[in-house]
């Protein structure tokens, strides 16, 4: 972790390092604040059952930069994340009050068709889930299911979505071996290809380094870097200098419920809230 | 604390074996032994008193001379036909209720009952089985069949169709259960990632849950077929014959040959049963009734062979899906 934290550092010395709260240090990113709001929450409920897992969230999400979700377990976050494609739809007894809205369109809307929404918003999860497939066919997978049949213009965006995940070169020679021989890491970036296959404008990460090594993790937060500049990241992260390091914008949930949010820069080095310090510091509990 | 059980080194030297402890493990291994030795006995009577039969003409030759000579080619023919009539039916049947206990149905009470009927059915004799057969499919279905598409007695007779579903009932539960787990094996993450890639639920199963369920669906499939081939009850009223002269075989347009769903067919279990109870001689057929009993052995235990291949293949794949 501190291997990429000095790399940065060293690397990108243009750049003011600023020193957080929580002992890591955060670079200057470019300006993401005049970026027009892409997601927008308005006073989001969430049912378990009987169980609230949300409290009224508001919160607007800008376009093209990454938002974080940070705080302890159980405090939401996830829930609040999987709202975003709703993937909380498959849970059994789930319910949902208040509104998502994605470049104004409601997408709890009656007339929404929640599978081409999720081709919109795409996920990716905690642990890395290839299918037991070809690497090729993990890719294709979402192409194919929405009709895509000629080889070449598989291919191509086979290809094309491997180089922007930033495993290409090392898989180029082997696309018709199985996803289940990569690494751990190499399948997290797999993952992340098999998503940007299908063309997402917003793609939804659950703390997708949490399994991984640091160096795999340093490879993963570099890409995170590279795809801000064409996509909406929301990024759960339980871990605080990552969640520095990658994001320009961080919310911090606690038992359900925002209780702040801001530019991370903000967030990190002088948060409103006594809570938000507590916990970024290492105060909590 | 600890005070009162606590042991010195020198009780560490293991004392004399106790005699009741001895005992009982004896007592053990020794009824262990009798499943093995109880099969070891059936499988060295078969083969020795059926080993000789079982030549080639025995297995392609008709019964002759009122069935004490010749050999059992008509009933190993049914035998195979009734079976692969019986998992057409059921495997669809079966899978299909599998797919919906485990994606679709939820913690209500429709599930309950659906669950506690097919462990039930499972539970249910099977010359039950068998009366259920007459009276549902041939005099209930049947009838009316013929009754509506006024086709004299076509469908409301004993015949190799409605054999062949009265033993698809019997072996739903084996292929709903089998199916249950495999498609339960299959990690939840696997359908959130083909979900969260815009795909239905439908395109989630059929592209990836049941690929990978593939292995123990199949495994399943061949154990019900194992089950099915060496059932008797549910065949004894519903089609089987004591003796046939002609295969159940009719030329499709007059020039394919296909096996004749309408016809009643002889089968291996039901030869074995009526050769050792009424035939004309009993004793001169007892190499016949061992030598049938053999195949009939030998075809289950190929199958159940199979499965367990099947099953390990299975295991192996998923042990690189589950990382």
């Amino acid at each position: 972790m501190m291997l990429a934290e000095e790399n940065q550092v060293t690397g990108e010395k243009k750049k003011m390092a600023i020193r957080t709260l929580s002992g890591g240090v955060l670079t200057e990113k470019e300006d993401v604040t005049r970026n027009p709001s892409k997601i927008s929450s308005q006073d989001l409920n969430m049912y378990y059952g009987p169980v609230r897992a949300l409290h009224g969230i508001t919160m607007e999400v800008k376009e093209r930069a990454v938002t974080a979700l940070i705080g302890p377990s159980g405090c939401g976050k996830s829930t609040f994340l999987r709202t975003l494609n709703r993937m909380n739809d498959t849970i059994p007894g789930a319910r949902i009050e208040g509104t998502v809205t994605i470049d104004g369109v409601n997408i709890y809307g009656s007339a929404v068709n929640v599978a081409a929404l999720r081709r919109m918003v795409g996920m990716v999860f905690q642990k890395q889930n290839p299918f037991p497939k070809s690497i090729f066919d993990n890719v294709a997978y979402g192409p194919r299911l929405h009709g895509i049949t000629d080889k070449a213009v598989l291919e191509h965006v086979v290809e094309e979505s491997l180089k922007k995940s930033a495993i290409w070169d090392e898989v180029k020679d082997r696309l018709d071996t199985s996803a289940m021989q990569l690494s751990g890491g190499q399948q997290q970036r797999l993952c992340i290809a098999r998503v940007l296959a299908v063309g997402p404008e917003i793609i939804l990460m659950d703390e997708p380094a949490s399994a991984l090594d640091p160096l795999s993790t340093a490879k993963i937060e570099e890409l995170i870097h590279q795809l801000r500049k064409n996509y909406t990241i929301v990024i759960v992260t339980h871990n605080m200098q990552q969640a520095a390091r990658v994001s320009d914008y961080t919310a911090y949930f606690y038992m359900g419920s925002l209780v702040e949010f801001g530019e991370t820069k903000t967030i990190f080095t002088n948060p409103v809230k006594k809570e938000t310090e507590d916990y970024i510091t290492g105060r909590f509990g | 604390m600890g005070q009162a059980i606590a042991l010195k080194t020198s009780q560490l030297i293991r004392p004399e074996g106790r005699l009741g402890e001895v005992f009982l493990d004896v007592l053990v291994r020794v009824f262990a032994l009798i499943p093995i030795s109880a099969l070891s006995f059936i499988m060295y009577m078969i083969i020795r008193k059926g080993g000789g039969a079982v030549t080639w003409q025995f297995l392609t030759q008709a019964p002759l001379e009122g069935m004490t000579h010749g050999g059992i080619f008509p009933c190993i023919f049914g035998t195979l036909a009734i079976t692969l009539m019986m998992i057409l039916m059921a495997l669809p049947l079966g899978v299909a209720s599998a797919i919906y206990l485990v994606e679709f149905a939820g913690p209500g009470l429709f599930f309950r009952i659906t669950r506690a009927a097919v462990n039930n059915l499972a539970g249910v004799p099977s010359i039950v089985f068998g009366l259920f057969g007459v009276g549902f499919f041939i005099l209930f279905v049947g009838r009316s069949l013929d009754h509506v598409l006024k086709t004299g007695l076509l469908f409301g007779q004993p015949c190799m169709l409605w054999a062949a579903a009265t033993l698809a009932v019997l072996v739903l539960p084996v292929i709903i259960v089998s199916t249950e787990e495999a498609l339960n094996a299959v990690p939840q993450s696997q359908r959130s990632a083909s979900l969260a890639l815009g795909a239905t639920k439908w395109q989630t199963i059929w592209n990836v849950v049941l690929p990978q369920a593939r292995g123990g669906i199949l495994t399943g499939a061949i154990l019900s077929i194992s089950r099915g081939a060496g059932e008797t009850a549910p065949i004894l009223f519903t089609g089987c014959a004591y003796f046939l002269p002609r295969l159940p075989v009719v030329k499709l347009f007059g020039v394919i040959p296909m096996i004749n769903p309408f016809d009643q067919f002889m089968e291996l279990s039901y030869h074995i049963f009526i050769m050792a109870t009424q035939s004309l001689d009993a004793v001169k057929t007892l190499p016949i009734q061992y030598g049938t009993t053999l195949v009939l052995i030998g075809m289950t235990f190929l199958l159940n062979l199979t499965a367990i291949i099947f099953r390990v293949h299975f295991r192996k794949k998923m042990g690189t899906v589950s990382v």
